[in-house]
C-alpha cells in the first residue's frame, strides 16, 4: 500500500514539475472549442445546438493526448522493471499513475471547461453542471485511456493504437456526458444522464487498472 | 542485513529454457544456489544472461522449466537491477533515493545512509539529467541498500562504474553474502571473489545439461 501511495505522490509531483503536463491538453481543448464559432458560424442558435457535443468531443480527444506518455517513460527508463521486480502489484501502479495524471491534467481541463461553455453560448446557470460533468467525464476518459496507454507503451508512435483501442471504450461516456450537457443547456433534467456518465466512469476506475496491469506485464516480458 | 530466515534460503532451477521469439537462448538449465553464495553468469552478448536474470526476477516467463525459492519465504523478496537505472531526469538524486525509501516503506534515513554508502552524498541535489552514467548506476545501487532483500539479481552491475565504483560493488556483494544473502550477476571482466560461474554458452547446444553444479 505504501508502494502505490508513494508512486501516486511521485507521479503528481513529476506531472507538475516536468514542464506543465497539463499545458498541451488544456491548450488543445481550449483551441478546439474556440475554433468552433469560426467553423459553425457565430449565430447563437447554431452554437447552442452544436456546443455540448463539440465540447464533449474536444474533452475526449484532449484526454487522449497525455496517454502516450503515461507508461512509456517508465518503461523506457527501467522504472517499470524496478516496480515489477520489487513484487508490488502492477494494478496498484497503474491505478496510482492514472489517478495522479487525472488530477494533474483532468482537473485543469474541467476548470477551463466553463469558459469554453460560455464561449459556445451555453447558459451561465449550467456552468456548475459543466464542471461536474467534465470532472466525471475526464475520469472515465483517463481510466479507459490507461488500457490503451499500457498496450501501446512498448511501441514507438503507439498513439494511433491508443486511439483505436480507447475510442470504442469512450462511447458510453460520450453518449451520456453529451446528453447531460445538452439537458443542462435546455434546462431539462440532467441528473439522470450524469449519473449514467458517472457509472461509466466508476466502471472504468474499477476495471481498467487490471487491464492496464495485464498489458504492462506483457510489455516488460 | 538480509531478512529473517534468509540464511536457509535456497534457489532451485530445474530444466529451465528461455526463448526470444523463435530463437532458443538456452535450455536444460538446472542449478541450485544456497544463501551466502554468488553466481556469476557469463557468456557472449545475446547468450541469455539478461533473460535469465529477468526470469529469476519474475519479469519474464520462462519457455520451459521451474524456478523455485525455498527455505525462507516462498516467494523470496528480490531486487532486480537491470541495464536501465530507473533514474528520472527531473528529480534530484536525493529525492529519488527518498522516493524508493517511501516506496519500500522505509524512513528517509535509510535513503540518506544509502546515498552516503554509494558515494553520492555530495551530489544529492543534482537532478537525474545532471548525473553521469556511473553516478546514475550508483543511484540505482541505493535501492539494494534502502530495502534489505535476500536475493540480488544484478545485470552487469559494474557497467559505467570507475575502479572505485567496481570495488564498491564487490564490497556490497561481499557484505550481502556475509549476512546470508544470495547474489546472481551477469558479469564481464572481473567477477566477485569466491563465486560460482555459469557459462550460458555451454547450454546453447540443445542437449539438456547440468548447469553450475556440473
Amino acid at each position: 500500500m505504501s508502494g502505490s501511495f508513494s508512486v501516486f505522490a511521485r507521479e503528481l509531483k513529476l506531472a507538475w514539475s516536468g514542464g506543465g503536463g497539463a499545458a498541451l491538453p488544456v491548450g488543445f481543448f481550449a483551441a478546439s472549442a474556440s475554433m468552433t464559432p469560426f467553423a459553425v458560424g457565430s449565430e447563437t442558435v447554431a452554437l447552442q445546438t452544436a456546443g455540448p457535443g463539440v465540447m464533449w468531443i474536444a474533452l475526449a480527444l484532449s484526454s487522449l493526448l497525455p496517454m502516450e506518455r503515461l507508461f512509456q517513460a517508465d518503461l523506457e527508463d527501467g522504472t517499470l522493471d524496478a516496480y515489477a521486480g520489487s513484487g508490488i502489484g502492477m494494478e496498484g501502479i497503474a491505478l496510482a499513475k492514472t489517478l495522479a495524471h487525472w488530477i494533474a491534467t483532468g482537473i485543469p481541463l474541467a476548470v477551463v471547461a466553463p469558459v469554453l461553455w460560455i464561449m459556445l453560448q451555453g447558459p451561465v446557470e449550467a456552468t456548475g453542471v459543466v464542471v461536474l460533468a467534465s470532472l466525471i467525464g475526464t475520469l472515465a476518459f483517463f481510466f479507459f485511456g490507461s488500457i490503451g496507454a499500457a498496450l501501446a507503451a512498448g511501441m514507438r508512435r503507439g498513439g494511433l493504437l491508443i486511439a483505436l483501442v480507447t475510442l470504442p471504450l469512450y462511447v458510453p461516456t460520450m453518449i451520456f456526458g453529451a446528453a447531460a450537457l445538452a439537458a443542462a443547456a435546455d434546462g431539462a433534467d440532467w441528473v439522470g444522464p450524469l449519473l449514467l456518465t458517472a457509472s461509466a466512469a466508476l466502471f472504468g476506475v474499477a476495471t481498467s487498472p487490471f487491464g492496464a496491469a495485464m498489458a504492462l506485464r506483457t510489455a516488460i516480458d | 542485513m538480509a531478512g529473517e530466515g534468509a540464511s536457509s534460503l535456497v534457489l532451485e532451477v530445474e530444466n529451465l529454457a528461455a526463448a526470444r521469439g523463435l530463437r532458443v537462448l538456452f535450455e536444460g538449465l538446472s542449478l541450485k544456489l544456497s544463501a551466502g553464495e554468488a553466481l556469476e553468469l557469463r557468456g557472449a552478448n545475446g547468450s541469455g544472461k539478461s533473460t535469465l536474470l529477468r526470469i529469476l526476477a519474475g519479469l519474464t516467463r520462462p519457455h520451459a522449466g521451474v524456478v523455485r525459492f525455498s527455505g525462507g519465504a516462498e516467494d523470496a523478496p528480490r531486487h532486480y537491477l537491470g541495464h536501465l537505472d530507473a533514474v528520472k531526469p527531473s528529480e534530484s538524486a536525493a529525492e529519488q533515493a527518498q522516493f524508493w525509501a517511501r516506496y519500500f516503506g522505509r524512513d528517509t534515513q535509510a535513503a540518506t545512509a544509502a546515498m552516503k554508502r554509494v558515494g553520492l552524498a555530495n551530489r544529492s541535489s543534482v537532478p537525474g539529467r545532471g548525473l553521469s552514467a556511473g553516478q546514475k548506476r550508483r543511484l540505482a545501487l541505493t535501492r539494494l541498500l534502502i530495502e534489505p532483500r535476500p536475493v540480488w539479481l544484478l545485470d552487469e552491475p559494474t557497467a559505467a562504474l570507475d575502479t572505485e565504483g567496481r570495488a564498491l560493488v564487490s564490497q556490497l556483494v561481499a557484505d550481502h553474502r556475509a549476512s546470508g544473502g544470495m547474489v546472481i550477476a551477469a558479469v564481464h571482466g572481473d567477477g566477485f571473489a569466491d563465486s560460482r560461474i555459469l557459462d550460458l554458452a555451454s547450454l546453447k547446444t540443445g542437449a539438456p545439461k547440468a548447469g553450475a553444479d556440473a
